[in-house]
């Protein structure tokens, strides 16, 4: 099994550690691991900021760099999302049938539904309030959204009670957003920021030590605020904590 | 990089107290509808049957809008059909004058808050009184709406308490609740006896039967209807459902959304004219048939009023109905203003993280979220893209599509975490106003991976 990793361009540059822990979850289910270099953005500023069409371009050269693989892994449920949902109806617009979208996953989604894993090695004797994140739920469905009347899961909370240690707790208003948006945390930043607050202070409610979820642009926009409020909670993705014992 | 709506969100965050009480009442709402909605198992196929039936309906007017008024004619209602907001108005006023009505009563009207209805019904002289109470409220206060089921949402009972004293001579200082309400009660009541005409609007026009179906809470509808004898009926095209079966679905579905209630304590079916009276439908198109026409929007056609996607909205929460610039608020707000007149209410389209809640809560399952992200695609045709999120967006695609540019700039996007704290966090810096920016590792995941790091080179 051939799985190119795909490393979003803030984790890239920002949180380097989630692209190896990754890697190693990865390598260590015996998949093949290889990271197209060339690789850059999936476009889903631009889009979600009303420009979809300077999207185009990249969907197209991210869609030609990962089609040789049998699946596409990614450490972060929103750009997963945007691929999945929007690059064939992109790429239908230059003609260009889209390979990628049927085949690439969140990195928890891919370790809980195709390597089915169900024993990890290592402990985490910590807290953590784990982070619903909006497209997570909502569109790639890790979790089941408090607003449906279906039977309740999730797969982010499965794969970490595997971990030894690891007590897990989840907020108030369990998958409200948390304000980040993309470009609405610019163009909104009043309300972002609110949001950020607010989301930031039900997970501390929870007496958790750590915040932690499948996509760090929540984690990122949450950290900004924590950071400048200098409050007591630290973050981490949750593919550190199930990389804990490799 | 501001619009209407971030500026007046600004302001109504800058009270913080009301900021919190506005959106925790507003989740307590979306918390009953929770436990309404899954107190029911089959709640998901009822949202999907829903759906269904306007799909069906809307897409079938012509049949099904043939078939209600033929019915309703043979019932001796008097039907009649506006093309828009000025000839709906004209043809109220046509009725009222022919009758020599000097009062109408009007219970809550969401379509007569579109076409304007009240103010060119005073500037005729025709005294007009909203019995809802959060209606008569705002109307008594000269205000507008700030949600579409709870109008007066963005007032506390202290000020309502205020308003009274001076507009209904109640106790000064008095702000309980029910001692208001009956004031309010009292002073309607000889609003309700004196009359000439009471005027509903319509949740559900039923073709089968020809029947209208008006939900309510307070009664008001039936006593605005009970006492004067001509009942006005405004009502949206897109209302229409095919049977009285089809109808249940709705019931089922539309107060559990709206209030968290298993059904509005009043569901009243009104199919004729009093003895003596009269009874006249209004069919209103105002925009709705070319809504029809557009595939990419058709579905806000389906919306029932609910309220449900302003109740989840996050946004919506924690900004209140009046910093949106049309008179719908809310994810619904935002596409029917679009829908309305693009260049006059584009303003609302920044009020969304795209979290998709909107979604998921809607009884009738409209793609609330998706066709706000599709407005946004469509600003710049519009002349209305913010131009620095254009300038951005540009920067950005020409960054990614350049690997070796994009690498370059990987490497030195550490020396950021350096700069001096003035220069990065100042007034053009929209996000440093309430967090710090992220810090760039000082090694990027690629840089890692070339040089072996990550995966060790065979």
């Amino acid at each position: 099994m051939k799985v190119g990793l795909f490393i979003p361009c803030y984790v890239n540059a920002v949180f380097p550690e989630v692209g190896i822990a990754s890697y190693k979850l990865l390598d260590h289910f015996g998949v093949e691991v290889d990271y197209p270099i060339d690789q850059t953005c999936c476009g889903q500023p631009m889009a979600n900021g009303g420009f979809e069409d300077k999207a185009i371009p990249l969907a197209k050269k991210f869609d030609q760099l990962f089609e040789k693989y049998d699946y596409v892994v990614a450490p972060s449920a929103s750009c997963v999302a945007f691929v999945k949902e929007n690059y064939p109806r992109l790429l239908k617009k230059e003609e260009h049938l889209c390979q990628t979208s049927g085949k690439i996953y969140d990195i928890c989604e891919f370790l809980h539904d195709v390597l089915k894993v169900d024993s990890l090695p290592g402990k985490f004797p910590h807290k953590v309030s784990v982070h619903n994140s909006c497209h997570g739920v909502r569109e790639l469905h890790l979790s089941s959204a408090s607003e449906l009347n279906i039977p309740k899961y999730s797969k982010v909370k499965d794969l970490l009670s595997l971990v030894e240690g690891v007590e897990v707790l989840e907020p108030q208003k369990v998958d409200e957003c948390c304000g980040f948006g993309g470009m609405f945390s610019v163009e909104e930043s009043a309300i972002s920021s609110c949001m950020g607050e607010d989301k930031v202070k039900n997970h501390i409610a929870t007496g958790a030590e750590y915040i932690t979820g499948a996509d760090s642009s929540c984690l990122m926009h949450m950290e900004g605020v924590v950071d400048r409020q200098k409050l007591p909670i630290k973050f981490i993705h949750v593919v550190e904590i199930l990389a804990a014992g490799l | 990089m501001s619009t209407k709506h971030t500026k007046a969100a600004e302001h109504f965050l800058s009270d913080k107290e009301q900021e919190t009480w506005h959106n925790e009442t507003l989740w307590f709402v979306r918390e009953k509808r929770d436990r309404m909605a899954f107190s029911i198992p089959e709640w998901e196929e009822l949202r999907e049957m829903a759906n269904k039936i306007k799909m069906h309906t809307i897409t079938h007017l012509d049949t099904y809008l043939e078939q209600f008024t033929d019915k309703a004619e043979a019932n001796g209602v008097v039907v009649h059909w506006a093309k828009d907001a000025a000839e709906h108005n004209q043809i109220v006023l046509d009725i009222l004058q022919g009758l020599h009505a000097k009062k109408m009563v009007k219970s809550k009207s969401m379509l007569t808050e579109e076409c304007h209805l009240n103010d060119f019904l005073i500037r005729h002289g025709i005294d007009v009184i909203e019995s809802d109470l959060g209606e008569r409220i705002l109307q008594l206060k000269g205000e507008m709406p700030s949600h579409i089921v709870l109008p007066a949402i963005h007032l506390k009972r202290q000020q309502v308490g205020e308003l009274f004293e001076d507009k209904l001579h109640t106790e000064k200082g008095n702000s309980d609740p029910t001692y208001l309400t009956r004031a309010a009660r009292q002073h309607l009541r000889n609003e309700f006896l004196t009359a000439d005409v009471g005027m509903t609007g319509c949740n559900f026009g039923v073709a089968e039967t020809g029947d209208v179906v008006v939900c309510t809470n307070e009664g008001n509808a039936d006593m605005g209807t009970s006492m004067p004898k001509v009942h006005i009926v405004s009502m949206g095209l897109e209302k229409i459902v095919p049977s009285i079966q089809s109808l249940s679905v709705f019931t089922r579905l539309l107060a559990r959304s709206a209030t968290g209630q298993p059904s509005t304590t009043y569901t009243s079916h009104f199919r004729k004219p009093v003895k003596g009276g009269q009874m006249h439908y209004i069919i209103v198109d105002n925009g709705r048939s070319e809504i029809l026409a557009n595939k990419k929007h058709i579905q806000t056609l389906k919306c029932i009023r609910c309220g449900a996607c302003m109740n989840t909205c996050p946004v919506y929460r924690r900004s209140g109905g009046f910093s949106y610039t049309y008179f719908i608020p809310g994810p619904i707000g935002i596409n029917l203003g679009m829908l309305r007149h693009p260049q006059e209410y584009s303003d609302n389209v920044s009020a969304c993280s795209l979290c998709y809640s909107c979604n998921n809560v809607c009884p009738v399952k409209i793609d609330l979220a998706d066709q706000i992200y599709r407005w946004r695609q469509n600003l710049d045709s519009y002349e209305k893209a913010d131009p620095l999120k254009k300038t951005m967006s540009a920067g950005l695609k020409f960054l990614f599509e350049r690997p070796g540019l994009y690498n370059f700039a990987l490497k030195f996007a550490p020396l950021v975490n350096y700069a001096p704290r003035f220069l990065i966090y100042n007034g053009l810096n929209e996000w440093g106003k309430g967090r710090e920016l992220p810090r760039f590792a000082k090694e990027s995941f690629t840089s890692m991976w070339k040089s072996g790091k990550v995966k060790p080179k065979k």
